[in-house]
């Protein structure tokens, strides 16, 4: 059972179609990319996936449930999104931020408990955020702000995350150590993770799947092999590329020819 | 932060264009927590029947006000917004304007019922300007279509000044400008009921609310159904501060500066800034109340001066600072 499945998507905003007939299917515990160019549907595919915009036809099925039939919290038991940014007006400290995430496992009346603040803990250690736990949001760096958001987002115990561009801030040390994370955590937790990105290398080591998309529609989907090539890039990017294996993975290595 | 309610409510018990010695206040005080009721002199008279409900009077709508602007600043994601900006004073003014001029106010209740309907109608016709309640409610447009709506309830009002008798003029004027003296025991236990109830519906939306402020769209990633979150809140915000509104009149300042003070001393997490909020709101209210009976005794100014005088400097102070 696929636990994200996208049947014949179609999507507009007012009268400008961005999807088209998009299709696919993503077991439980695949690491999916989505690449393309920009204004392609990168995030709106992303809303549609979390339900946060319904398609104008088609279904997008969660667990084989059309997501309008899921309740807000419902959906965000199962799926956490990491934003691009979140802009910041009013003050909390990160570790407040991270608290967030276990909105969707409370309910109204009932405040967080010691689990509750042990799974922020863990969140906030596995990205290395303790450290600023106490400090104000808006005053961290945007690499520093993104982890706390990643945080936030384990610390809803997602089935399934969505990354939007989630490590474009980060420094060497800390994308790698969250490419890391985002592996122990697809293998020791099944958990399920998409992200878009434009980084079309970060894309190939670290998918099990890619899907490219171009101008609304799939234009290609597989594995890095097969969809990581100097023709489709080519093709949805117009820019000449040379494609060989990275020497250490053999997967698909990308440069830019100038 | 109760305890210095009390406290400033004591004082404010003793002062006045009658003084009256702390210790006697305490000691009435005293005996009527203890059952005894009766008034033996006129300074008991004075506090019982005077200013005891004036000083409670004026903590609800202090703290019903200050709630207002917590959650209008929540909504629109604005540190600058409160009831007022939505253009609910304007509405409540108007309506209480139109039970003045018509004569309905000699019929019990009649001035703030009105003023209650006219709350209760701005904040309907600000969701329809805004784009009505179907789809997303832009914060945007929401301020926007207050400040629009806001603006034409002014002309309105000033329209009726210009037209009404100068016996109605004195008594409009005074309500515009805020006035806590007039309210009777049934109103003000109407109003304490409201705060209350409204206190603990909004208490229980306090986790939402902390996400509302992360964004509509962070909210809705985290669980919070958005569009019935607001409107629930924008109804049950607008019962209580109408409710404020129509029993004291316009007083500013009140709901965008206690908020904005109290997240700087306590950080934005409304299950803090709540009730911390209504606290000093009523806190702040009492002792404004407090010199605008004292200042230029035996008269008395309406407290709404106080307010702005207060407000319109800070307002500035914060500009100035942010921009520093």
């Amino acid at each position: 059972m696929s636990i994200i499945c996208a049947e014949n998507i179609n999507f507009s905003y007012a009268a400008k179609p961005v999807m088209e007939d998009v299709s696919f299917a993503i077991d439980e515990a695949q690491i999916v990319a989505i690449i393309g160019p920009n204004g392609s549907g990168k995030t709106t595919l992303l809303k549609i996936i979390n339900g946060t915009l319904f398609p104008d036809a088609g279904q997008m099925l969660i667990d084989d449930r059309d997501t309008f039939q899921w309740s807000r919290q419902e959906i965000a038991r199962k799926v956490a999104i990491v934003p691009q940014e979140t802009a910041v007006i009013f003050p909390f400290y990160a570790e407040e931020i991270v608290l967030m995430g276990r909105f969707p496992h409370l309910s109204n009346y009932r405040f967080e408990d010691k689990k509750d603040y042990r799974i922020v803990h863990e969140a906030m250690e596995k990205t290395d955020t303790l450290a600023f736990a106490t400090r104000r949001f808006d005053e961290l760096s945007a690499g520093e702000r993104q982890r706390v958001l990643i945080a936030r987002a384990l610390a809803q115990e997602p089935k399934v995350l969505l990354l939007d561009e989630s490590t474009v801030f980060l420094d060497l040390k800390h994308q790698l150590q969250f490419l890391t994370l985002l592996r122990q955590l697809n293998t020791a937790q099944q958990l399920t993770v998409i992200f878009v990105t434009h980084d079309i290398n970060l894309a190939a080591q670290n998918a099990s799947r890619i899907i490219l998309l171009y101008s609304g529609k799939i234009y290609a989907i597989g594995k890095p092999a097969e969809v990581i090539s100097a023709a489709n890039i080519k093709e949805v990017y117009d820019v000449g590329v040379l494609i060989d294996k990275n020497p250490q993975s053999g997967l698909p290595r990308m440069t830019l020819l100038a | 932060m109760l305890f210095i309610f009390l406290v400033i409510g004591a004082v404010s018990l003793c002062v006045g264009s009658v003084h009256i010695d702390f210790g006697h206040v305490l000691r009435y005080l005293a005996r009527a927590l203890t059952g005894n009721l009766s008034i033996n002199s006129q300074e008991e008279l004075i506090i019982f029947s005077v200013r005891l409900p004036r000083i409670i009077f004026a903590g609800i709508v202090g703290a019903s006000l200050s709630l207002g602007g917590v959650i209008f600043q929540a909504l629109l994601r604005n540190p600058l917004a409160d009831p007022y900006v939505l253009g609910i004073s304007g509405g409540s003014a108007l309506g209480a304007i139109v039970g003045i001029v018509t004569g309905a106010g000699s019929f019990y209740l009649g001035v703030p019922l009105l003023a209650f309907l006219g709350a209760l109608a701005t904040v309907f016709l600000v969701f329809v300007v805004a784009g009505g309640t179907r789809g997303p409610l832009l914060d945007n447009s929401l301020l926007l279509s207050g400040v629009v709506v806001n603006a034409f309830f002014s002309a309105a009002i000033l329209f009726f000044l210009s037209v009404v008798n100068s016996m109605e003029l004195h008594s409009i004027t005074f309500w515009l400008m805020g006035d806590l003296s007039r309210a009777s025991m049934k109103e003000i236990i109407l109003a304490a009921f409201c705060l209350i109830a409204g206190f603990v519906f909004l208490y229980a939306q306090a986790r939402k609310l902390n996400l509302i402020v992360q964004g509509e769209e962070t909210a809705l990633h985290l669980g919070v159904n958005i569009e019935r979150t607001k409107q629930w809140l924008l109804i049950v915000t607008s019962l209580i501060t109408a409710v404020a509104v129509s029993l004291a009149g316009i007083i500013g300042f009140v709901g965008i500066m206690v908020p904005h003070l109290m997240r700087l001393v306590f950080g934005s997490d409304h299950r803090l800034l709540l009730p911390v909020s209504a606290l000093f709101g009523a806190c702040f209210l009492v002792i404004a109340d407090t010199l605008a009976r004292v200042v230029l005794a035996p008269a008395e100014l309406p407290v709404g001066v106080i307010t702005a005088l207060c407000g319109a400097p800070y307002f500035i102070f914060l500009l100035k600072r942010r921009a520093g």
